[in-house]
């Protein structure tokens, strides 16, 4: 019972190195030259441009809620007037960062996983390592440095998007001032707000394109062979980036700001 | 020029490689032969480092393959082909692009050069036509002639053939073989041929070595293996 419980531990463990190490490596190769730029530039599109649309989207429907509900309760304590410091605070400082980073995992991620795991499995990796490539230049750190360009970026799309969904059912639907709805907003969200969401969809981004392609790098190993494990590799990637972007989430408001 | 000494390797327990010493001189073809999962890719693959062995080691021209490391490994290694199974084409690339991309990544060729190094190589193997296609688009043959053409493209010194002719009918199996000889008398490469193809590799190959329970049961050149009496080895050799 012990032997197995210590041989549980030490796995855990070890797999917890491996992918300390491979975070690593991620940070080396991306910055010591030479950067497939090429490639990066093609990431940047997939990751950044593909994911616009949704990131509006749900970016919109965000701030409407939130125009909804903050509205409703400011209400009853006669504070109508600070819906636009509400509606923005709440999502430059949270919730922007927080539902960009998991539209970018169920919508990249999730493809960087399977697409990295099938080159895997088909032993595309292993040719590349062959011709005496470095994989990690060519799976890893253009995806790293795309979604390091892509995240804060994406992020910022949704706070705008989500301010402008929370000015038409504040201000247009419910009759707020449009002057107040801004005005109060200017007054008390600040640089240090703005940061605070710049750094979380950042580090956001990192722990996504970590999970993501270390669960892809390696499918097979510790996740099953075949399609299976292609199947296994991707959920995992999911919800394991879902858990630590919450949980680093809460780490970073309490500890750091 | 290759060397092999009382390798040792085990997966969760199951020793799979329990001893395997094997001599390949310079260019010499040698077949290895056995029945499935005996170990016979797993050898091919500490081969060319992609996996570490419990015991013993791989040596290519002295230098140990389990302790190279970096630079050292990547430079060694830039000297093998490898012919996969499955040829591990690169999928979101066409058969040109397949080929032309170690040229592209590992040589400083103009695109002039490079694009008629790929299609002549793409020639040798009789896939004219067939450049601007996708892995998903030709037969399986094709794939494995694809394969080898860029396997081939940068003139390696070593070829290692997993299973070249698997999963093909006899007549395209047959082709690919002479098509790998076509190679070795043009190239001079040594090489390695897993296979299942008997007799026929014999006409291509100098030595043969069968791997039986994880050590090499017997060795020779084609003609003394047909005349061996081990039993296990004449139900394989037929």
């Amino acid at each position: 019972m012990i032997r197995k419980l210590g041989a549980v531990t030490l796995g855990r463990l070890r797999k917890m190195g491996i992918m300390g190490l491979f975070l690593f490596k991620a940070f080396f190769y991306s910055v010591v030259p030479p950067v497939k730029v090429m490639r990066v530039l093609k990431q940047v599109h997939f990751i950044g441009f593909q994911s616009t649309m949704v990131i509006m989207l749900t970016g919109c429907f965000a701030g409407m809620v939130l125009g909804f509900q903050g509205y409703n309760s400011l209400r009853q304590f006669g504070s109508d007037a600070f819906l636009g410091p509400a509606v923005g605070l709440a999502l430059i400082k949270e919730l922007g960062p927080v539902f960009s980073a998991f539209v970018v995992t169920g919508m990249a991620g999730s493809a960087i996983t399977a697409e990295i795991g099938i080159m895997r499995i088909s032993e595309q990796v292993d040719a590349l390592e062959l011709m005496g490539l470095n994989p990690y230049r060519y799976l890893v750190v253009p995806n790293f440095l795309a979604m390091i360009v892509c995240m804060p970026l994406l992020t910022a799309i949704f706070d705008v998007v989500g301010i402008f969904g929370g000015y038409l059912i504040g201000v247009k639907l419910l009759g707020v001032s449009a002057g107040v709805y801004f005005g109060e907003m200017a007054a008390y969200v600040d640089m240090a707000d703005v940061m605070e969401g710049i750094y979380k969809s950042l580090s956001f981004g990192i722990i996504i394109i970590w999970v993501c392609c270390f669960k892809g790098y390696y499918t097979g190993i510790f996740t099953g062979f075949g399609a299976e494990g292609v199947s296994k590799a991707t959920i995992q990637a999911v919800v394991m980036s879902f858990v630590l972007i919450l949980v680093w989430d809460y780490f970073m408001t309490s500890v750091l700001f | 020029m290759i060397s092999i000494d009382d390798l040792h390797k085990s997966f969760d327990g199951n020793e799979v490689l329990r001893g395997i010493s094997l001599d390949i001189k310079k260019g010499e073809v040698v077949a290895l032969i056995g029945g499935s999962g005996c170990g016979k890719s797993v050898l091919l693959k500490h081969v060319v480092g992609l996996m570490k062995p419990d015991s013993g080691s791989v040596t290519v021209d002295g230098k140990d393959m389990s302790m190279l490391r970096g630079g050292a490994l990547t430079g060694l290694r830039e000297r093998f082909g490898f012919l996969f199974q499955g040829g591990a084409l690169f999928d979101s690339m066409t058969v040109f692009e397949n080929v032309a991309f170690p040229l592209k990544e590992k040589t400083k060729l103009s695109s002039h050069l490079v694009r008629e190094r790929a299609f002549r190589e793409i020639e040798n193997v009789g896939l004219s036509g067939s450049e601007y296609k996708y892995p998903s688009q030709i037969s399986g043959g094709m794939i494995k002639r694809a394969a080898l053409a860029r396997s081939l493209v940068m003139d390696p010194e070593i070829m290692l053939f997993d299973e070249p002719t698997t999963g093909l009918d006899p007549v395209t199996g047959d082709a690919i073989l002479n098509l790998i000889d076509a190679c070795h008398k043009r190239l001079s490469f040594t090489a390695i041929v897993v296979t299942h193809e008997i007799p026929g590799v014999f006409d291509i190959v100098q030595k043969v070595a069968m791997i039986h329970e994880g050590i090499i049961l017997a060795e020779g050149t084609p003609e003394e293996f047909m005349s061996f009496t081990e039993p296990v080895v004449r139900a394989f050799v037929g």
